[in-house]
């Protein structure tokens, strides 16, 4: 109703089913629930789809990415709705992760996914995908229902309705946790009866592009638009653009696409700078943004953005994708010997975070983060815990120092930097001044001692016998 | 509305100017919180707005214009305000034919052609009813953004056509005034965006520059405004006055403060 209306003379009455079918929207849905995200004009009023939750801030209606750390620092999660890119880092090697984190959390949650790849066959990716770490308490209680299955006399006797104590328990079809964000096992796979179970949709570009198919010469390239025109066609289908308001259980859908931009896709931005189909990219985000935006899914895009000769075509993408993160791994390049780093992967760097039906939005004030890959798990630290636990072996407190900034490991010149070193190196004074000599002359006799370089001489015996840095004042 | 910015550029609902072309700009930073002032400040100047939104969903201006003081739905049921919904509307026109021209017919066309269509939207959506009252004060457009449109296809040169037009329209023969906001690139190298960019602050009488701080991320202080007053079509006897000031975004206001004042750290 809203965009029938508002184009003027231009629309009119269109026969699309969906402009119609969010005409109804409009007046079926009641107010049940927290007011949720923007999909839709008067905001359907969405209670409780497993595995999402209300934002703390404005309301609008998050998922989780699959890793917990970074739902906490885009805010809280990704909201239904838009689209969170993936700078995918030099050698594809920790990109497919987070992915894969995204499309398992679908499966844990029970969301519908459809994944899209112009690589990879979408089974063999889900068939890869992490298993879920479920914690104890869900553990349990999923055995206890087996036990009780099994056992003839449970101890939950039914009094009422206790003809039915007799016929067996359900399989859990369900959702497996209602949680919000897991942690994954990278090292095992799913169990097999979780994909059986869940509902997917896979696009592999070799295989949907064969069938010849009369398009209309538009400025996207074929597997673009063919992309797009599944996507719609999943969402029209399965009811996701609200369309249907009798069903009762509503669900998202997670949407997948790997290496979006490669020439896999048929795009040539990777390859020359400026290319026959320069806009192909940007128009197809820009689509599919629109399609996010009715509809209740999420998005996740992997890019491989420093293959992307035209670094303005980066900016623009940028512009029109709603979360940008990048990964930044260490592999190949000269931070890898770097001692700062050598307990890390790689820099995860967020780039933009969206301001949904605000003026500001739920920025982190951390900026320099790290990952690792340990055996199970990939977490995301500041990188400074590294940095903090050195620095005070070598700067201890109860002293002045003279702040120099040289070779640092964050952005010269960043305020960040300074107040964040200022602030470390005062905190620790308060405790430790009972060491400090408050009672010095008030003329400092001879030349001071500086000294520059960081010692190991701290601490030894009990007395200190000389802190670097220090103006020392001869006894 | 920003109560505290309309002191700054010295204006008010009820005695703004007319035949204005307003360019918002920003650099490194989000500059879309001048885009709710305006949209907030023109509806309350009862003013007939036609809102080209092709960056955000409608409900996301409703719900921020709400913080502000205005409804949109109640403003575009009223007849105030015309909203193109650029997200919404390029999912209908690419996915089915049309019959008559759309405002975005560009999106399915493969050469870049021209924003004709987008024009005649404009120019009925803010024409006089010949209705005899005159409800509406003078008519407003408001872009958000225009650097969209380069990256749906449409060249620089196309762009800068459909602004002189429109400014002819809405700016020299209705009086009505124009708010345009342009993303800058900065030092990534975007020539269509230069261009455009260029083209358009040459035309405009006030320029709202937001950009992030040189000093990089800080919490208290969002960013840096510079504010520049030009008069395109005299010649240059006078300077054009410039004022920049720093500002931080809270939750329903904007706080400006002069360079280097920051409650944060006085």
């Amino acid at each position: 109703m809203a965009a029938v209306a508002t184009c003027g003379s231009g629309a009119g009455t269109t026969g699309s089913a969906v402009a119609t079918a969010s005409k109804s929207n409009v007046t079926s849905f009641q107010r049940r629930g927290p007011r949720a995200s923007g999909t839709n004009d008067s905001g359907p009023r969405l209670v409780s789809i497993a595995g999402t939750r209300p934002s703390v801030r404005n309301g609008q209606l998050l998922v989780s990415t699959g890793l917990p750390a970074l739902d906490q620092l885009l805010g809280g999660g990704l909201a239904i709705g838009t689209v969170l890119l993936i700078e995918e880092d030099k050698y594809n090697i920790y990109s497919p992760l987070l992915f894969k984190c995204f499309l398992a959390e679908g499966i844990v949650n029970g969301h519908t996914l459809l994944v899209a790849s112009a690589k990879e066959d979408p089974a063999n990716i889900l068939q890869e995908l992490p298993a879920p770490l479920l914690d104890d308490n869900s553990k349990k209680e999923f055995d206890e229902d087996v036990y009780n299955h099994k056992t003839p006399e449970s101890n939950i006797k039914m009094k009422i309705a206790w003809r039915y104590q007799l016929l067996p328990k359900m399989e859990q079809i369900g959702p497996v946790s209602s949680r919000f964000g897991h942690y994954y096992d990278a090292s095992k796979r799913i169990p097999q009866e979780l994909i059986e179970a869940s509902n997917w949709h896979g696009f592999f570009l070799p295989e949907k592009i064969s069938s010849t198919l009369k398009v209309e010469p538009c400025s996207l390239t074929p597997g673009y638009i063919k992309l797009l025109q599944f996507i719609q066609n999943i969402i029209y289908e399965e009811r996701f653009d609200g369309s249907n308001p009798q069903k009762k259980q509503r669900n998202v859908l997670r949407i997948g696409i790997q290496n979006l931009g490669s020439p896999l896709w048929g795009d040539d931005i990777c390859c020359a700078e400026n290319g026959s189909n320069s806009h192909s990219l940007t128009k197809f985000l820009y689509v599919l943004r629109g399609l996010l935006r009715t509809s209740l899914s999420a998005c996740i895009i992997t890019m491989p953005t420093h293959l992307i000769q035209n670094k303005a075509i980066i900016a623009r993408i940028t512009n029109l994708s709603d979360t940008v993160i990048g990964l930044e791994s260490f592999i190949g390049s000269e931070r890898e010997t770097n001692p700062l780093y050598k307990d890390y992967h790689g820099l995860i760097h967020i780039r933009q975070i969206p301001r949904l039906n605000n003026l500001i939005c739920d920025e982190s004030d951390v900026k320099d983060l790290a990952f690792k890959l340990k055996r199970k798990l990939f977490t995301i630290e500041w990188v400074q815990d590294n940095y903090l636990r050195q620095e005070r072996n070598i700067y201890p407190p109860g002293f002045s120092y003279l702040l120099k900034q040289k070779d640092s490991a964050w952005g010269e010149g960043s305020l960040q930097h300074s107040t964040f070193l200022m602030s470390f190196l005062a905190k620790a004074t308060a405790f430790a001044s009972r060491l400090v000599r408050h009672s010095e002359p008030l003329k400092q006799t001879g030349s001071g001692r500086i000294h520059q370089a960081a010692g190991p001489r701290l601490w030894h015996d009990g007395r200190r016998q000389e802190a670097p840095g220090l103006l020392g004042i001869p006894p | 509305m920003f109560v505290e910015l309309n002191n700054l550029l010295n204006t008010t609902p009820d005695r703004a100017e007319q035949g204005k072309l307003t360019l918002l700009c920003d650099a490194k930073t989000d500059g879309s919180f001048l885009v709710h002032h305006f949209l907030s400040f023109y509806l309350k100047a009862n003013c007939k707005v036609c809102f080209v939104a092709l960056f955000q969903s409608f409900s996301h201006y409703n719900i921020v214009g709400q913080k502000l003081g205005v409804n949109l739905t109640v403003a575009r049921e009223r007849g105030q305000l015309v909203f193109l919904e650029g997200l919404k509307s390029s999912v209908d026109v690419f996915f089915q034919t049309q019959e008559e021209p759309h405002p975005l017919q560009f999106l399915r066309e493969a050469n870049a052609g021209n924003l004709k269509p987008l024009f005649e939207f404009v120019r009925e959506a803010l024409k006089p009813v010949d209705s005899g009252e005159a409800r509406w004060t003078y008519p407003v457009l408001l872009v958000d953004d225009l650097s969209v449109l380069l990256s749906l296809g449409m060249g620089a040169v196309a762009v800068l056509d459909f602004i002189h037009y429109c400014r002819a329209t809405v700016c020299w023969e209705l009086k009505g005034n124009m708010v345009i906001l342009v993303h800058d690139s900065g030092d990534v190298e975007d020539e269509e965006n230069d261009i455009l960019l260029n083209g358009v602050s040459h035309q405009s009488h006030l320029i709202l520059r937001a950009e992030g701080l040189a000093t990089g991320f800080c919490r208290d202080v969002h960013g840096q405004l510079r504010i520049l007053w030009r008069r395109p079509s005299q010649p240059t006897a006078q300077r054009d006055q410039s004022l920049t000031y720093q500002y931080k975004i809270q939750d329903k206001s904007v706080s400006f403060f002069a360079k280097g004042m920051s409650p944060a750290v006085l």
